[in-house]
């Protein structure tokens, strides 16, 4: 084991300082406000670090070294760290506000070395932008939370509202004060955080000057995955400082390990290693990573396509109900989806207060919205039409062009920003190569929820069994008292409605503007006749078949190419089986 | 000649008609100037173009209470192209043959700019370009007001690179002509730098693309292999908000991956939900939070001329702004708005940008304009992270394209020519 | 005995006719002759804007032909006319020469910029102007018999036909916007210099193109009225109507359609080579799916079934994009959009099947 010593903790230092944490965030939630935890919560962490690094003191001789690292500091902003152990925390923080990023990084470095108890706090509001100064003399620094300002040094809340602005932050500072944080967390009493703590060490490379800190971790450490977190922590240190035996013992740690840190070391390990012995082993860890990357990348792929594939559904089940059931080529289909995405743009800006609910009641009012148009479009135009297919299709194409400049005309041909709540941001970490993001999840769910819901309404209620009687023999069910002209506007408000729920997913997956509609209408109708018009469960295996092939092709071929054979496909396809891959079997699908 | 009675006939006589009446020469109204504005007001591009069309009709008004031109009052002449890129040629024609107007201001995409080349050279018009773009080119017709590539991709890559230490480079771009060629003098630029072929990925997709999942997983696993990776972004408009939604939701924020784009300024910002943007950068040689007086001025200006304190300003207005004063500078300095005369004293016109500086018109009809690098914040602004020393005077070949080099552009004399060899003392460039 | 069938029987093709030799012969005249103060000249832009209007006419004729008489619906007609375009385009970058940016000889300059050192092989023979003249017919005829083959074969018909034909034109469109297909990307092929040795920007250049778009359209009239008075226009008229009658009675439908077919994707594609040259551009938005069907909207505003009226159509639509775009952009998608639904509602017949009831009304009384 290595031990720490004052050059290599100076170039740590140094290091941190213009590194920024490198390689993906391991947490589900990258923000974890780590500096708002309870004072309890807090103590024991301080002491932790307070207890390791005894002194951080830069000496003069030292910055030879530091400059000799091609991320060294310069010597004027060292100047500026220098004087770090005479100033207490308070000076330091009052400095905060003042000269530029790397001289508020420097500080930010003797805050955490201050050992006091509210560095975390003071850091996390700081790297959340969250930090402010007052501006009065002298000035004070506030932390700033939804609706109050808490002086950062006495804790008092001000209730009243003071002029203050905030304490700039860049990029390069955030990453910083992340890997600072991450120290002072190691000891946390939340799992999650300790976790995310030693992950953000391994990753941004900065854990080599703490093995001991992470050794005595690991004395006491509890939780299994934060062990492991550590081990591997450890191992990625001994694999680059350890003797041949150390080395070896590091790779059989590592062999399990799938952090792309891992792999990169493990490969330059399998180059470059003096040893050969360790070569071998290290190249047998490396075949074995590389076997498990392989699935993982195919359950990343399939993912990918059956997303795709869900987006493609939500956009066009609907269709697969104006066209399929009715035979109405709905081209301002399209424009019924922006419609609902619209609809979720309004909602948010009724509700500014409820953004984690807006998404949930968006759902029933774009299904309303798009509705009661989609049923005005078949009162005012479309009713006139049956029987004319192709005439539908020029009537409802001059209906979206309508749709599509009256949303300019009202809205501003802008694109409108939609946010997403929390629970629909962020992924879910199954593995450091393969996250799943909730966003897409839920709406892989969603679609195959408003699918199951559609197949109960047509198979299972007294609306469906109309509307299948009417698109089956018109001029029967009228004569056994059906209201043919009302089911005709349910079923194609019933369409319409599901494309309006289909915005409202799109809403948190892309723009929100008036040429919404246009990027799906002809992906939509490819769906519907690809799966065979006239049936859903066509609808449903077409989709996810389009989205999985283009997503296995996109690899290979590039976005494009990819999207141009499924089309070429499609086309192909459809000369082969000109009712697509389920037709309608039976008399009605002759006319 | 043409019988009453033949009008009954049918429309298409009727609409033969009309179209006769189109050429009919309207009224010269010789006591204006006219100004064509020709930005798209429909269509796909009208989401950027709109707001360039509203810049002008406030700068022409401005002009017009200040006394107008020459002792002339201006007169804007807005027409739309629609988005639709053989319209913008017809469009000039329209704007030069039948409006005679004295300069036009317009064009936003590369392809739009190429389409009207031909008829504003050939009918000697006098165009001013505001939008950053890709070099390459140098009209004696066209002055080019927004970055060339000198001015926002090389500034920004040696921000990454000697600021934030990145040492990996995703150059991800929409497939065009703009991206293309700012990759490739940035991959030629990197390579000078020592930059490993290893430690670039190129990846280009189409308009609007929206399923990012693949690319965005691409990128991550590229920029895990231990070295500080960056991406530098020409994705084009409407691509941007599933790119950066898709960066955020993998997991990539700003500090492990940055983000640095060319075409993302505040107007696309207003309409994104920022919170996963922020910390992402972005290069223009303007922001709206530029802290001086000249600036405020303008964003008052712009909030009293379209009655929306909410609107933003961006750097292709300020493009506007410059290209507009120096032309009014121009005109009088020719005492006409004859476009040879204009043409010739454009050249060396100082007038003040927004910035807090003075940008000079050059002798290859591009500007001198400081580069800025904005993060992106919380609430749709920039804040400015970094910026060059001086004016960066805009150059219209590059020298990091191979069969660039030697060739200048020089509408002076004795040269006068856009695309000037200076071994071969030819006007026809490369490759002879 | 031609004369009478092509035209005698068909007074509003007269008409048109008339008012087309009418213009080919005026305006030149009126550009070239009259000085530019006369209220009666005719400016150069004005040459251009009608010349592009006359290959709109054209190429509304094309969809005309097979919607109107055969009942096929084509939302793909753009990709033969954007195929001409392109195949018209490449003999003119070819004649470019070493006049372009990078002064090469033999390579465009977007492929110079690519970093290519030889043409592509599909590039050879387009300086040569007949053959791409030949080109400008068989590109588009071949897509079509492949196409048209594959999809009249398997009794493809309808929506189902007009879907996929929207799927090929937008696959094109994706094509044609890739860098890497050799035509230039997005901003397609443009900054010509001459054709067959003219100055593409002299006056008289333009008005040569002008009164070649007028005779073609007129030859492309003469033509399609030739097609639809012969007996294979018959047996098509009746496929429109009752294809499995025809089917049943010994007739192959799928070659009558076919070969209407092809002509008719010939036909848009010189619609395409006569538009290139005029508005001096030629890129992948004109694969759009968008304007195939605005031009489908031509087609039926004019009034579907008669030729004239597909001229017709062509030149109002036309006129009245150019005319609120100019005066009122904003409303000028409501005014197509309401176009669209107006005409199928309302005016099955188009604008000329309103003169006609009026008439036979007047008639009436």
């Amino acid at each position: 084991m290595t031990h720490p010593h004052h050059p290599r903790l100076a170039r740590w230092l140094c290091t941190l300082i213009l590194i920024l944490g490198a390689g993906p965030v391991a947490s589900a939630d990258p923000l974890q406000p780590a500096g708002l935890e309870s004072d309890e919560a807090r103590t024991p962490a301080v002491l932790d670090s307070a207890a390791a690094p005894a002194t951080l003191t830069l000496v003069p001789g030292e910055q030879d070294a530091a400059a000799a690292d091609p991320h060294s500091l310069t010597p004027e902003t060292l100047a500026v760290s220098e004087p770090a152990p005479v100033l207490d925390f308070a000076a330091l923080v009052a400095r905060l506000p003042e000269g530029s990023f790397r001289e508020r990084a420097a500080i930010a470095v003797s805050i955490a070395e201050t050992g006091d108890p509210r560095a975390v706090e003071v850091l996390g509001a700081l790297l959340e932008g969250q930090l402010e100064v007052s501006r009065e003399t002298p000035p004070r620094i506030l932390i700033r939370t939804a609706d109050t300002q808490v002086d950062a040094l006495s804790g008092e809340v001000w209730s009243e509202s003071v002029q203050t602005a905030r304490v700039p932050v860049n990029s390069p500072l955030r990453g910083q004060l992340r890997a600072l944080i991450a120290r002072l967390n190691l000891s946390h009493p939340e799992t999650r955080v300790r976790l995310d703590a030693v992950d953000r060490l391994m990753t941004s490379g900065s854990a080599a000057p703490l093995v001991d800190l992470l050794g005595a971790r690991l004395l006491v450490e509890e939780d299994a995955a934060v062990r492991e977190a550590i081990q591997v922590t450890l191992a990625m240190v001994d694999l680059q400082a350890g003797d041949a035996q150390q080395r070896l013992g590091a790779i059989a740690v590592l062999r399990g390990a799938l952090a792309p840190e891992v792999r990169a070391a493990v490969t330059r390990v399998a180059e470059i290693d003096p040893d050969e012995q360790v070569r071998a082993a290290a190249g047998e860890a490396l075949d074995s990573i590389q076997r498990r990357l392989q699935w993982y990348g195919f359950l990343e792929n399939l993912f990918f396509g059956l997303s795709l594939g869900s987006v493609l559904l939500l956009a066009a089940v609907g269709l697969a109900i104006t066209f399929g059931v009715m035979g109405v080529i709905n081209m301002a289909h399209g424009e019924l989806i922006m419609i609902g995405a619209y609809t979720t743009w309004l909602i948010q800006l009724a509700l500014p207060q409820h953004l984690e609910y807006s998404v949930l009641i968006a759902i029933p009012a774009a299904f309303m919205v798009a509705g009661l148009v989609g049923i005005a479009i078949e009162r005012g135009v479309i009713r006139f039409l049956y029987g004319r297919p192709l005439e539908t299709l020029l009537a409802t194409f001059g209906i979206s062009l309508i749709l599509q400049q009256a949303v300019r005309s009202l809205f501003s041909p802008l694109n409108r920003a939609v946010a997403s709540p929390d629970w629909l941001s962020g992924s879910l970490q199954i593995n450091p190569v393969l996250s799943i993001t909730y966003g897409r999840l839920y709406i892989l769910v969603f679609s195959l929820m408003v699918f199951v819901a559609l197949l109960i309404v047509l198979k299972r209620t007294d609306l469906g069994l109309k509307v299948r009687a009417v698109s089956q023999n018109r001029a029967m069910a009228r004569a056994l008292g059906v209201r043919a002209g009302w089911v005709d506007a349910l079923t194609f408000g019933l369409g319409a409605g599901i494309a309006g729920v289909a915005g409202v997913a799109l809403s948190q997956l892309t723009n929100v503007g008036p040429n919404l509609g246009q990027s799906y209408i002809i992906d939509s109708f490819m769906v519907v006749v690809f799966g065979g018009v006239g049936n859903l469960w066509g609808t449903l295996v077409g989709a996810m078949g389009l989205g999985v092939l283009n997503k296995f092709m996109e690899p290979y071929l590039g976005a494009v190419l990819a999207k141009i054979l499924v089309l070429i496909f499609i086309i192909l396809f459809i000369q082969k089986r000109p009712r697509g891959l389920f037709p309608q079997k039976g008399r009605a699908a002759e006319t | 000649m043409l019988r009453p009675s033949l009008f009954r006939s049918g429309p298409a006589l009727a609409a033969g008609v009309f179209a006769l009446t189109l050429g009919a020469p309207t009224l010269q109204a010789a006591d204006t100037i006219k100004v064509g504005v020709l930005h798209s007001l429909s269509g796909t591009m009208a989401i950027s173009e709109t707001t360039l069309k509203d810049t002008m009709l406030m700068l022409v008004e401005e002009q017009n209470r200040q006394g107008g031109l020459l002792g002339k009052p201006l007169e804007a002449v807005v027409v739309d192209p629609a988005s639709d890129w053989p319209l913008f040629a017809e469009r000039t024609r329209e704007l030069l043959d039948k409006e005679k107007v004295a300069a036009i201001f317009g064009c936003w995409t590369s392809v739009s700019r190429k389409s009207v080349l031909p008829v504003i050279e050939e009918l000697n018009g006098v165009l001013f370009y505001p939008v950053q773009y890709e070099g390459e080119e140098s009209s004696r017709n066209v002055f080019y007001t927004g970055a060339a590539p000198n001015q926002q991709a090389i500034p920004a890559v040696d921000y990454l690179m000697n600021e934030i230490g990145v040492e990996r480079w995703v150059l991800a771009g929409t497939d065009y002509v703009y991206p293309r060629t700012t990759n490739r003098i940035l991959e030629a630029y990197l390579k000078s730098k020592g930059v490993a072929a290893d430690d670039i990925m190129i990846n280009y997709t189409p308009f609007g693309h929206s399923d990012w999942q693949s690319i965005v997983a691409e990128i991550k696993r590229f920029g895990s292999q231990g070295k500080k990776t960056a991406v530098v972004s020409t994705i084009n408009g409407d691509a941007n908000v599933p790119f950066y939604r898709e960066l955020g939701n993998q997991g990539i924020s700003a500090e492990d991956i940055p983000v640095v784009a060319f075409s993302v300024g505040e107007e696309e910002l207003s309409g994104i939900d920022t919170r996963p943007l922020v910390g992402h950068l972005a290069a223009w040689n303007y922001f709206m939070s530029v802290d001086n007086p000249v600036n405020a001025a303008f964003i008052e200006q712009w909030h009293g001329f379209i009655k929306d304190p909410k609107r933003v300003t961006n750097d292709p207005m300020e493009a506007h702004y410059i290209g507009f004063n120096m032309w009014v500078k121009a005109v009088e300095k020719a005492g006409t708005t004859d476009p040879d005369a204009v043409i010739d004293a454009m050249i060396g016109v100082q007038v003040p940008n927004l910035t807090g500086g003075i940008s000079e018109m050059l002798p290859n009809h591009h500007i001198t304009k400081p580069v800025l690098i904005g993060e992106i914040q919380s609430d749709g602004q920039f804040e400015v992270v970094w910026q060059t020393d001086a004016l960066v005077p805009g150059e219209a070949w590059s020298p990091y394209i191979e069969s660039n080099q030697n060739i200048i552009a020089d509408w002076r004399d004795p040269i006068r020519c856009g695309n000037y060899n200076t071994l071969t003392k030819t006007c026809s460039g490369q490759g002879l | 005995m031609l004369a009478r069938r092509l035209l005698l029987s068909d007074r509003g093709g007269m008409i048109v006719l008339a008012l087309l030799l009418l213009m080919t012969i005026l305006v030149p005249v009126l550009n070239l002759m009259v000085p530019p103060e006369s209220p009666w000249h005719v400016s150069t832009y004005l040459v251009t804007l009608l010349g592009k209007f006359l290959t709109y006419a054209l190429l509304a004729l094309a969809v005309d032909l097979i919607w109107g008489y055969a009942g096929i619906l084509s939302l793909g007609h753009g990709a033969f006319f954007a195929l001409g375009g392109y195949a018209m385009g490449m003999y003119l970058m070819r004649q470019i020469g070493t006049r372009g940016v990078y002064g090469h000889p033999e390579l465009p300059d977007f492929m110079v910029f690519l970093n290519w050192d030889s043409l592509p092989w599909y590039w050879w023979g387009f300086d040569m102007f007949w053959f791409a003249m030949l080109m400008v017919v068989l590109v588009p005829g071949l897509l079509a018999l492949v196409f048209g083959w594959l999809a009249f074969r398997s009794r493809v018909t309808g929506v189902y036909f007009a879907i996929i034909t929207q799927a090929l034109t937008f696959a094109l469109m994706l094509a044609f916007f890739r860098n890497e297909m050799g035509f230039g990307g997005n901003n397609g092929l443009t900054d010509f210099k001459d054709i067959l040795g003219f100055s593409i920007q002299a006056r008289e250049t333009r008005v040569g193109l002008f009164v070649a778009s007028a005779i073609a359209l007129i030859l492309g009239y003469l033509a399609c009225r030739y097609i639809v008075t012969s007996r294979f226009g018959r047996v098509v008229v009746a496929i429109r109507d009752a294809e499995n009658r025809v089917r049943f009675s010994g007739y192959r439908v799928e070659s009558y359609k076919l070969w209407l077919f092809v002509f008719s994707a010939m036909l848009a594609g010189i619609a395409g080579a006569l538009y290139v040259p005029q508005v001096g551009i030629i890129n992948p938005g004109e694969f759009s799916p968008l304007s195939s069907i605005e031009l489908v909207v031509w087609v039926a505003t004019g009034g579907r079934g008669t030729l004239y009226g597909a001229v017709t159509g062509a030149f109002v639509v036309n006129y009245a994009k150019t005319w609120f775009t100019t005066a009122y952009p904003e409303l000028w998608l409501f005014a197509l959009g309401a176009l669209f639904v107006l005409v199928t509602l309302l005016l099955p017949r188009g604008l000329v099947g309103l003169i006609r009831r009026r008439r036979r009304e007047e008639d009436d009384s």
